[in-house]
């Protein structure tokens, strides 16, 4: 239980890498998935070829690749936080492109076409027609999503960021005593998990469309 | 570097590279093999039993998928050792992947197992087979060929998850480009080949799987499956 307690505040940065890796990757997968639905050839074949190489690669190798790259080019002050998100944020964004184009696909072209006729223009139709629903549909797989960068956050440690799994590594080495500190950081990240999952369980009945 | 050097570079390191994805698919392999042997059961009990039995199904199932993979790695190769329990990497590696893998197959076998409906289980019960020869010829067959579709996306991840086990020096793939790194410091090239590797991998697995799972169809029933699977 000590552990825990030594462990714990370490949780702070996990939870910030999360949060801004999920944020970015909700914005830029969002135009992705816009771009791939909406935009034209040229566009629609970039956004998907973003995704499709993202998502051929292991976390690992964009966080190692992204981190030469910040700390080369002195981007962000080359700092490994600003990397690690970076890292996990581009891996996010492929794979929340294609939750975001899912649910706006399964919507219909109808939708659009109706807004249209109404007199919307396209982006006014996309922001007050598509994308409110389309959000919510995404909500149950968005969920998984926010799981898995969570777990993957773990992998930044390579790059020498201590946020919890470092942390639990720092206080093995000084207790000597492995296995607790990693039951005790595998106890953090499974609570951390189950209450992303509950809290976006909630989201999604909260916001469900009654139909 | 110049263009030429650079791609020289390249072809001079691959293979080394190559020797790195060599024991990749061996994990990659032996885990999904290994995942699938554990999932079958687990999903048959925590589908079909309550109570004692289905409990540690279900808590192994949620701790595994709750957890990082990392961790599980980090449990079994440093962890394990202060039971008296002394494994080489290869053999954590393995165990951890394996285990890991078992959790997500056997959520995947589950919700398949569920989509096939009841009433095929009481008909087989009813035409005189026992509970699990009904399950074993009736059920079974059918929700495997419904989890083909997310057990292609589990290939395709183990690939990519495999690398995880740089972090305790398995000489695979990513372990592999990180020592030439380290050694020539040319970062660049290195990942640059790598992820090559990966993405042609990766590629060459979805299409094996494409082509497994139209073999596999069942007529008339289609699957899909969106996003990242957890």
């Amino acid at each position: 239980m000590r552990c825990v307690v030594y462990i714990l505040p370490a949780a702070k940065l996990t939870l910030l890498v999360t949060v801004m890796s999920l944020a970015m990757g909700f914005v830029l997968g969002m135009l992705l998935a816009v771009a791939r639905v909406y935009g034209g050839p040229v566009l629609r074949f970039a956004a998907a070829s973003y995704s499709r190489v993202v998502r051929s690669l292991p976390t690992l190798v964009m966080v190692f690749a992204l981190y030469y790259v910040v700390l080369m080019t002195d981007f962000l002050g080359g700092s490994r936080l600003a990397s690690a998100v970076l890292a996990l944020g581009a891996c996010s964004t492929a794979y929340q492109s294609e939750i975001f184009r899912g649910a706006i696909q399964s919507l219909g072209s109808g939708q659009m076409l109706a807004a249209r006729s109404l007199g919307m223009s396209r982006p006014v139709a996309l922001r007050n027609v598509i994308l409110p629903q389309a959000v919510r549909l995404a909500i149950p797989a968005w969920s998984n999503e926010a799981a898995i960068v969570l777990k993957d956050s773990s992998l930044v440690s390579a790059v020498g960021t201590v946020e919890l799994f470092r942390r639990a590594e720092h206080v093995a080495a000084a207790t000597h005593d492995w296995l607790t500190a990693f039951l005790a950081v595998g106890l953090i990240y499974f609570c951390l998990t189950f209450l992303t999952n509950r809290g976006l369980d909630w989201v999604e009945r909260r916001y469900r469309l009654k139909v | 570097m110049t263009l030429t050097e650079t791609l020289r570079f390249m072809w001079d390191i691959l293979p080394e590279l190559l020797q790195g994805l060599e024991v990749t698919i061996q994990l990659t392999a032996m885990s999904l093999a290994g995942g699938f042997v554990l999932a079958v059961p687990v999903a048959l009990v925590r589908t079909y039993t309550r109570g004692p039995l289905n409990w540690p199904a279900t808590a192994f199932v949620e701790l595994f998928r709750g957890t990082p993979l990392l961790v599980q790695l980090y449990v079994v190769y440093y962890g394990l050792p202060e039971l008296g329990f002394v494994l080489d990497r290869l053999l954590s590696a393995w165990i951890a992947l394996f285990l890991n893998s078992a959790a997500y197959q056997s959520e995947y076998i589950r919700g398949a197992i569920q989509s096939v409906s009841r009433g095929q289980l009481l008909a087989a019960r009813a035409l005189g087979m026992r509970s699990l020869t009904a399950f074993r010829w009736v059920v079974l067959p059918q929700a495997l060929r419904l989890a083909l579709p997310s057990w292609s996306n589990e290939v395709a991840y183990m690939v990519k998850y495999v690398s995880v086990v740089y972090m305790i020096a398995v000489g695979e793939l990513f372990t592999r480009g990180q020592l030439i790194i380290t050694r020539t410091w040319k970062v660049g090239p290195t990942l640059f080949t790598v992820a090559l590797i990966y993405i042609l991998v990766v590629y060459a697995v979805t299409k094996v799987m494409d082509h497994v799972e139209r073999r596999f169809r069942i007529p008339g029933l289609e699957t899909g499956v969106e996003g990242r699977e957890a």
